[in-house]
C-alpha cells in the first residue's frame, strides 16, 4: 500500500492575509480529511488519548471520518468535548495528543487537531441541528449550580453539569460569552462566529448565561448560596495583565496585550468607525514577550497597518512559549524577532507619546525553576531603538477581584485559588475552581479539562449532600 | 437589555437617565460607577452612579454630551433600552465623620459628588460646597446640593450666575479669609484641569484631598490596565483600585496625556456618526 503523507491544511497567502482578519488556516477538504483519517493505524491501546486533557476517543472519531460517517464522528467528539471547533483550532496538539501518536516516532503524527476541526466545521455547515448533537436531559433534577466566568473552563463545567441534569447558570462580567475565546484570540485564528455557534450548542443543553454580572460586585458568592445555588464553580481566569514596572510604562500607546486584544477582538476596533471603539497604533510596533498572546498581538498589529513589528524577548527562539505554528505564521507575515533582549525603559515626547525604548542584551545562564535557562543581562550592552507603539505581552496573573471577596478562601502567592488538582475542590465546601484562576495562565484545553474534572466532583459533592 | 424609565435634560448638553437595573441598585454605594454599551456596535463607557433606588430597582446617571456615544445616548428617549449595563464597579468612596468636608464639583462632576456629599452629611459632617459651571445653563442639582450644605457657593466662568470665575477662585478666597482651617478634608470631582488646580491649592495649605479620576476605561473590572494612573509613583488601575485617590499623589500630567490618546479617533467617530445621521453640515 502506498504511504500517505500528512495532509497540509491550506492557508491564506501571507501577503494577502495581513490585509484582513479572516481565517489564516482554511480547513481540510473532505478528500483531505478522509485521506488524513486513513493514516491513523487505529492502535488497540491508543496513546494519543492520554495526551488529550478531555480524553476524546481519538481513534474512534477518526475511524468514522475515514468511513465518511461525519455525523457519527462529531457525536464521538462531543461525547467528551463540548467545543471541538474551538479546540481543533487553538489546542497545541503538537505537545498534547499528537506528540503521543505512535506515527510520531518514525515520521509525522496524524493531524488530530485538523481532523477534529474538520468534523466540527462539517457539522456547523452541513447539519447545524443534526441528530449528531448529543441529546441530553434539560435540568431535570432541579438542583441549581452557579458557574462564574464563561471562558473555556466555565463553559465546559456548565455543559457537563447540564448533561448530568443540573440547572446551570453561568455568570459573565463582560457583555459577551466566551472569555479569552472572545476577547483574547483574534478572529484570524478563531472566528467569533464559530465561538458563538459552539456556545449556542452549550445553551441547547439547557445552560443559561447571564452576562453583565460581576460576581463579587453585582452579587457576592454568599448571595448565590442564599439564592439556593448548591455549588459554585469559579472559572474567572487569569485576566490581570502584568507590567514590567520600568520607567515610562504609562506613556501613551503602551498597551497591555489584554487591552490591545480586547479592543480589537471583543470590541472590533479593527472595524472602527463602523464600530465605536478606537485603537491607535503607529507604524513601528514592539511587542514584549513571546507567548501566543505576543504572537497574536504582533499579527494583529500588522493587520492594523503597522509597517514594522518586532517581538522583543529575553531568551532565545528555542525557549519561546508560543506554539511553533504561530511563530512560523508570524515570521511568514513579516514579524521580526529580537531575541536575548530586554527593555530597560521607555522614552516619550512632550505629549507623553512613546517614541523609543532602551534595551539591554541578555545571555542565558543556569536553568530556573521552570527548567528554562535564565536570562542574565550583559553589562554595558544597552542600546536604543525608535518605536511608536508597544504591547506588553509578558503574561497574566489570576484575576484577584472575586477571590478577594470570598472570606476564608485559600489563595496562593500569585493570587491563584488553591485547589485540589484532581477534583477542583477549594478550601471552602461547595466552592470549586479550575482553569487559569487556579493554575495561572495556561491553555484553553487545560482549562476545559479542569472544568470537566470539577463537574464530576460537583456531581459527587451534590450526591453526598443528599445522603 | 436595560430599560430607560425616565429621561430628562436638566442642563445644556446634560441628560439624566433613570435606568431599570435592580441588581446594581441594590448594591450601589456612593462613588461607584457602571460601564454601559448602547448597542451591538457600541463602545463601553464608564459613568458614575448619581443615585440608586433600591425599592424601585433603578439607578440614575447624568451624562454630558461630549462625543459620539454620549450624543447618541442623548437621542434616546423614555422607554428605549440600553444593551449592556454592568456594575456597581470601583471602590465606594470613603465615608466617615471627618468634621467639616469641603465638596468641590465642576460641570457634570456635580452629579458624581452629590451621593458622596449626601452620605457624608448623613454621617454628621458639616458640608461646605462649591459648585462650578461654564455658565448658568450648565448647572445641575443646585437645589439638591444646597439642601445638604451648611455653606454653599457657586461660580460660573462667564459670571452669568453666582460668582464670576472658577471653583478654585472661591476656594482660594475661602482659604485666605478664614483664620481657622476651612475643612478637615476636601472632595473634588470634575474635569481634570479643575481637580489638578484644586489639588495644588490644597497642598499649599496642607489640606487633605480626595479626587475621583476619570481615565479611559474598557472593561472596568481590572483586566486591561487602560485606566492605569500613577499615584505616589505607583501604577494603579482606577477601575478596581479607585476611582478615588489622594489628589496630592496623582500624576496629573500623565493622566491628562493619557486622556488625549484617542482625541483624533474620537473626532473621526463623531464625524462618522454625524454623516450617518445627517446631523451636521460641516463646511
Amino acid at each position: 500500500m502506498e504511504k500517505i503523507s500528512r495532509q497540509k491544511m491550506p492557508v491564506q497567502d501571507a501577503k494577502e492575509r495581513i490585509k484582513n482578519f479572516s481565517s489564516v488556516a482554511l480547513g481540510y477538504s473532505e478528500e483531505q480529511a478522509v485521506l488524513e483519517a486513513k493514516r491513523c493505524i487505529q492502535c488497540k491501546k491508543p496513546t494519543c488519548v492520554n495526551g488529550c486533557p478531555v480524553e476524546i476517543n481519538i481513534p474512534g472519531f477518526i475511524k468514522k471520518i475515514a468511513e465518511k460517517k461525519f455525523p457519527e464522528a462529531i457525536k464521538i467528539l462531543k461525547n467528551k468535548n463540548n467545543l471541538p471547533a474551538i479546540c481543533g483550532r487553538v489546542c497545541p496538539q503538537e505537545t498534547q495528543c499528537e506528540i503521543k501518536c505512535v506515527l510520531a516516532k518514525k515520521g509525522e503524527p496524524v493531524a488530530i487537531g485538523c481532523l477534529e476541526r474538520f468534523a466540527a466545521d462539517w457539522e456547523i455547515t452541513n447539519s447545524p441541528k443534526s441528530e449528531a448533537t448529543v441529546s441530553s436531559p434539560k435540568s431535570d433534577n432541579g438542583i441549581k449550580i452557579a458557574v462564574v466566568g464563561s471562558g473555556p473552563a466555565g463553559l465546559t463545567c456548565a455543559a457537563d453539569l447540564a448533561k448530568m441534569g443540573y440547572d446551570v447558570i453561568i455568570f459573565e462580567s463582560l457583555h459577551e460569552t466566551g472569555g479569552v475565546l472572545m476577547y483574547g484570540i483574534p478572529e484570524f485564528r478563531l472566528p467569533k462566529k464559530i465561538v458563538k455557534t459552539e456556545i449556542d450548542y452549550i445553551k441547547s443543553l439547557g445552560v443559561r448565561i447571564s452576562t453583565n454580572v460581576l460576581i463579587g460586585k453585582t452579587k457576592t458568592v454568599q448571595e448565590l448560596f442564599d439564592e439556593g445555588y448548591k455549588a459554585i464553580f469559579v472559572g474567572t481566569g487569569a485576566g490581570l495583565p502584568q507590567f514590567l514596572g520600568i520607567p515610562g510604562e504609562n506613556l501613551n500607546r503602551i498597551y497591555s496585550a489584554n487591552e490591545f486584544l480586547t479592543r480589537v477582538n471583543l470590541m472590533k476596533a479593527y472595524k472602527f468607525p463602523e464600530y465605536d471603539t478606537p485603537i491607535d497604533i503607529g507604524k513601528r510596533v514592539a511587542v514584549i514577550g513571546a507567548g501566543n498572546v505576543a504572537m497574536d498581538s504582533a499579527r494583529v498589529s500588522l493587520r492594523l497597518g503597522a509597517d514594522e513589528v518586532k517581538i522583543v524577548y529575553r531568551r532565545t527562539e528555542k525557549e519561546m512559549p508560543a506554539r511553533l505554528e504561530e511563530i512560523e505564521n508570524a515570521k511568514e507575515e513579516g514579524v521580526r524577532l529580537h531575541l536575548l533582549t530586554a527593555p530597560v525603559r521607555f522614552m516619550g515626547d512632550e505629549n507623553n507619546n512613546v517614541t523609543g525604548m532602551e534595551c539591554i542584551k541578555m545571555e542565558l545562564g543556569e536553568p530556573d525553576s521552570s527548567g528554562r535557562r535564565r536570562p542574565v543581562p550583559i553589562k554595558n550592552s544597552e542600546f536604543k531603538f525608535d518605536v511608536d507603539t508597544i504591547v506588553m505581552a509578558i503574561g497574566q496573573s489570576p484575576n484577584p477581584l472575586l477571590p478577594k471577596t470570598i472570606q476564608g478562601l485559600q489563595v496562593g502567592k500569585h493570587g491563584n485559588i488553591i485547589t485540589d488538582e484532581k477534583t477542583g475542590a477549594t478550601s471552602i465546601p461547595g466552592i470549586f475552581a479550575g482553569g487559569d484562576i487556579a493554575t495561572g495562565a495556561s491553555t484553553v484545553i487545560e482549562a476545559m479539562g479542569a472544568g470537566k474534572r470539577a463537574a464530576r466532583t460537583i456531581d459527587e459533592y451534590i450526591k453526598n449532600l443528599k445522603k | 437589555m436595560y430599560n430607560i424609565i425616565e429621561k430628562s435634560t436638566p442642563a445644556k448638553n446634560v441628560n439624566r437617565f433613570v435606568i431599570e437595573t435592580s441588581d446594581i441598585a441594590k448594591k450601589a454605594l456612593p462613588g461607584q460607577f457602571v460601564i454601559l454599551r448602547l448597542h451591538e456596535k457600541g463602545e463601553r463607557i464608564p459613568l458614575t452612579i448619581a443615585d440608586a433606588d433600591k425599592v424601585k430597582g433603578t439607578i440614575t446617571l447624568f451624562i454630558q454630551e461630549v462625543g459620539k456615544t454620549t450624543i447618541e445616548m442623548g437621542n434616546l428617549k423614555n422607554g428605549d433600552t440600553i444593551l449592556d449595563v454592568v456594575g456597581p464597579l470601583g471602590i465606594p468612596s470613603h465615608i466617615e465623620n471627618f468634621g467639616t468636608v469641603l465638596c468641590i464639583a465642576g460641570g457634570v462632576g456635580v452629579a458624581v459628588i452629590y451621593p458622596i456629599a449626601k452620605a457624608l452629611k448623613e454621617k454628621g459632617n458639616k458640608i461646605i460646597s462649591i459648585l462650578g459651571a461654564r455658565s448658568k445653563d450648565f448647572i445641575i442639582l443646585e437645589n439638591e446640593i444646597k439642601s445638604i450644605s451648611d455653606e454653599f457657593y457657586i461660580a460660573t466662568d462667564d459670571g452669568s450666575y453666582g460668582q464670576k470665575g472658577f471653583v478654585s477662585d472661591v476656594l482660594k478666597n475661602l482659604l485666605a479669609t478664614r483664620h481657622s482651617p476651612v475643612a478637615n478634608i476636601v472632595y473634588a470631582i470634575g474635569p481634570v484641569p479643575m481637580m489638578k488646580v484644586v489639588s495644588e491649592i490644597t497642598k499649599q495649605h496642607n489640606l487633605k484631598i480626595i479626587v475621583s479620576l476619570n481615565p479611559v476605561m474598557v472593561d472596568g473590572t481590572g483586566m486591561c490596565g487602560a485606566c492605569r494612573v500613577s499615584v505616589g509613583g505607583i501604577t494603579k488601575f482606577a477601575c478596581v483600585d479607585g476611582p478615588d485617590f489622594d489628589g496630592h499623589l496623582v500624576d496629573w500630567k500623565e493622566l491628562t496625556c493619557r486622556l488625549s490618546l484617542f482625541k483624533q479617533k474620537e473626532k473621526e467617530s463623531l464625524d462618522h456618526y454625524c454623516k450617518l445621521k445627517n446631523l451636521c453640515n460641516r463646511s
